[in-house]
């Protein structure tokens, strides 16, 4: 293999990878606040692309803002499926919250491909598709579009944890619900406010992806799992080892692509997620003990 | 005893009340569904694990025989035993490392599993045919007789019976106690000296073997199996008629099973609403009927029964 080639995959990898990242990045941010595994995570990626394709189409506003429109319409969805549907069964059993986020997954799939039928949809690259060339690899700029963005974004959200006292307060309903409710944190608000900040994210992704990689009322369903897969790469809990995760899977998943099968690439993931599971649950980063029998 | 014998009762009575094959096959088809749901309720609704990757053990049954007995021309009998025991033995491999997990991961885990095994049927294009499916698999016969629409709607009923006969036993005896135990807290049950993993896996595999029967017997009735029958959509199909029959109840199961494939066919006026219906039912009763259909009956006939003994307690 080439260096230009070996390149090539190296970019194309954390390309996605990157999306990869924000999507688990999403599942840690709720699974931090609430303990709950959003199995619809996966949706609000599909949403931020799909929405941003018919604002464009309907209102003819330009892209920025039909973007701008979608990632808001998203977490305002995000909102509502924690209002309506997460909090009646809030600390119930597991299988209850697994079953009722397969559940909104399902029925945000749904009302999608009913609305806005099962065809496939692009998204405008945001400068431009003349690829860039550099030592022999080509980059689209749409690439640098998303390492761009994903950067910013977790550079945002490190501020918003460290430095925002909504960021503070959500952190500590993520150590301890009853000593922040103690501590006068509406907890309530912190995990709508989790929903919110995860839709935002995963929209995002979503945006950003589409242009490359076009999208369908199903893309949700293989970005959500494979954001679970980088989560656990990373370690459940670790919003940044998380997203390292999401990159590592999509490089692993790029190289395996090229050199083995790319029929399989889907496979490669779960694979990996399935080994890491069985031998190191907690993750290449993490130090949190899981349950095992 | 009594009630399984009336069931299987009503459900060879049933064809005199419809006289369209096409109904008969969708009663077939539900049925077939059910053997399925009764093991994954078993799983699910009384050991308390969750298993989205369900049509997985399905799929590996309905393929295994199919290409057994068409490739390799095995008899149906041995094709068909190879097909399900295929399901089981994938699912005791599989089940021993995933099992360890809880909640949240072993649903994923198990997630994952189904959509490896689906890619894993897409992509084997000459073993299984890949996205376009496997054709030529031969309608069951045994001794000659081969079977029809109708008799084999009978086959899938007395199958579905002693399925649920099964379950039955299986819930009543020292088993069913050890898997209730362990739903309610897995550290209590093993300080009883029940040994979790044992029994965990012993019901993950039986319902995957009640999966791999439900796959062998599609595969000699429609006679094809493609991929697209068995994906994560179906684990998810599977997973509501589940919750809406009602969990940790046998006959809920059946009851999820008839009503969830019956009812789409008459939906089908309103195009793709399927899976719509599916999302919003699992939201729905998950929040307001986490006992499902099964429960609610069983609710509003102690409700009645009460009331009643009050009524006359009182005066």
């Amino acid at each position: 293999m080439g260096f230009s080639s070996f390149l090539q995959f190296f970019i194309s990898g954390v390309t996605m990878g990157s999306i990869y990242g924000l999507t688990a990045l999403g599942f840690t941010i709720i699974f931090n606040t609430t303990g709950i595994i959003n199995f619809a995570q996966g949706e609000f990626v599909m949403l931020g692309g799909l929405l941003s394709v018919f604002f464009l189409k309907w209102f003819q506003i330009g892209l920025p803002l039909s973007v701008l429109l979608a990632v808001l319409a998203t977490s305002v969805i995000g909102a509502a499926i924690e209002r309506f549907a997460i909090r009646p069964v809030r600390g119930g059993s597991v299988i209850n919250l697994i079953l009722v986020t397969i559940g909104i997954s399902i029925f945000v799939r749904g009302l999608t491909m009913l609305i806005f039928g099962k065809d496939t949809f692009v998204l405008p690259h945001f400068s431009g598709d003349l690829p860039l060339t550099f030592a022999g690899a080509a980059i689209m700029p749409q690439s640098i579009w998303i390492l761009a963005v994903t950067l910013l974004l977790l550079l945002a959200l490190r501020l918003f944890f460290t430095k925002t006292i909504f960021g503070k307060g959500m952190l500590a309903c993520s150590y301890d619900k009853k000593a922040s409710y103690l501590v006068g944190i509406g907890v309530n608000g912190m995990v709508l406010l989790s929903f919110v900040i995860s839709a935002l994210v995963g929209a995002i992704g979503g945006v950003i992806l589409t242009p490359v990689t076009m999208t369908s009322y199903d893309v949700g369903i293989m970005l959500g799992l494979k954001g679970f897969s980088a989560c656990i790469i990373g370690g459940l809990g670790n919003p940044f080892g998380a997203a390292a995760g999401g990159v590592i899977l999509g490089i692993l998943e790029s190289f395996g692509a090229g050199l083995v099968s790319s029929a399989y690439k889907d496979a490669i993931a779960f694979c990996i997620l399935l080994i890491l599971l069985f031998v190191k649950p907690s993750g290449l980063f993490g130090l949190s003990k899981i349950e095992r029998v | 005893m009594l009630a399984v014998l009336g069931f299987a009762l009503f459900l060879l009575g049933l064809p005199w009340l419809v006289t369209n094959d096409y109904y008969i096959n969708l009663l077939t088809l539900s049925l077939n569904h059910a053997i399925i749901v009764v093991g994954l309720n078993m799983l699910m609704g009384y050991a308390g694990q969750v298993s989205l990757g369900h049509a997985a053990f399905y799929g590996l049954g309905a393929y295994t025989t199919a290409i057994l007995t068409t490739r390799y021309f095995f008899p149906l009998p041995l094709g068909m035993a190879s097909g399900i025991l295929t399901a089981g033995v994938v699912a005791c491999l599989i089940g021993i490392p995933t099992l360890k997990l809880k909640g949240h991961y072993l649903a994923m885990a198990t997630l994952g599993f189904g959509v490896i095994v689906y890619i894993f049927f897409n992509e084997t294009i000459g073993l299984t045919g890949g996205p376009s499916g496997f054709t030529g698999v031969s309608r069951l016969h045994i001794l000659g007789y081969k079977f029809t629409d109708r008799s084999y709607y009978y086959l899938e009923s007395l199958v579905l019976t002693a399925v649920v006969l099964l379950s039955l036993n299986i819930i009543h005896s020292r088993i069913g106690r050890a898997l209730r135990a362990i739903h309610s807290s897995e550290t209590a049950s093993q300080i009883a000296g029940i040994d979790i993993a044992k029994y965990k896996i012993f019901v993950f595999v039986l319902s995957a073997l009640f999966a791999g029967l439900a796959g062998v017997l599609y595969a000699h009735n429609i006679a094809f199996v493609a991929p697209s029958s068995f994906g994560f959509n179906f684990s998810v199909e599977l997973v509501t008629m589940v919750v809406l029959g009602g969990m940790a109840n046998v006959w809920g199961a059946v009851i999820g099973a008839l009503f969830l494939t019956i009812l789409p066919e008459f939906l089908r006026v309103f195009e793709n609403i399927e899976i719509l219906l599916y999302g919003a039912i699992l939201i729905v009763f998950v929040i307001f009927l986490p006992e499902g259909i099964a429960g609610a009956i069983a609710k509003f006939f102690n409700l009645l029964k009460t009331k009643r003994t009050d009524g006359t307690g009182g005066r």
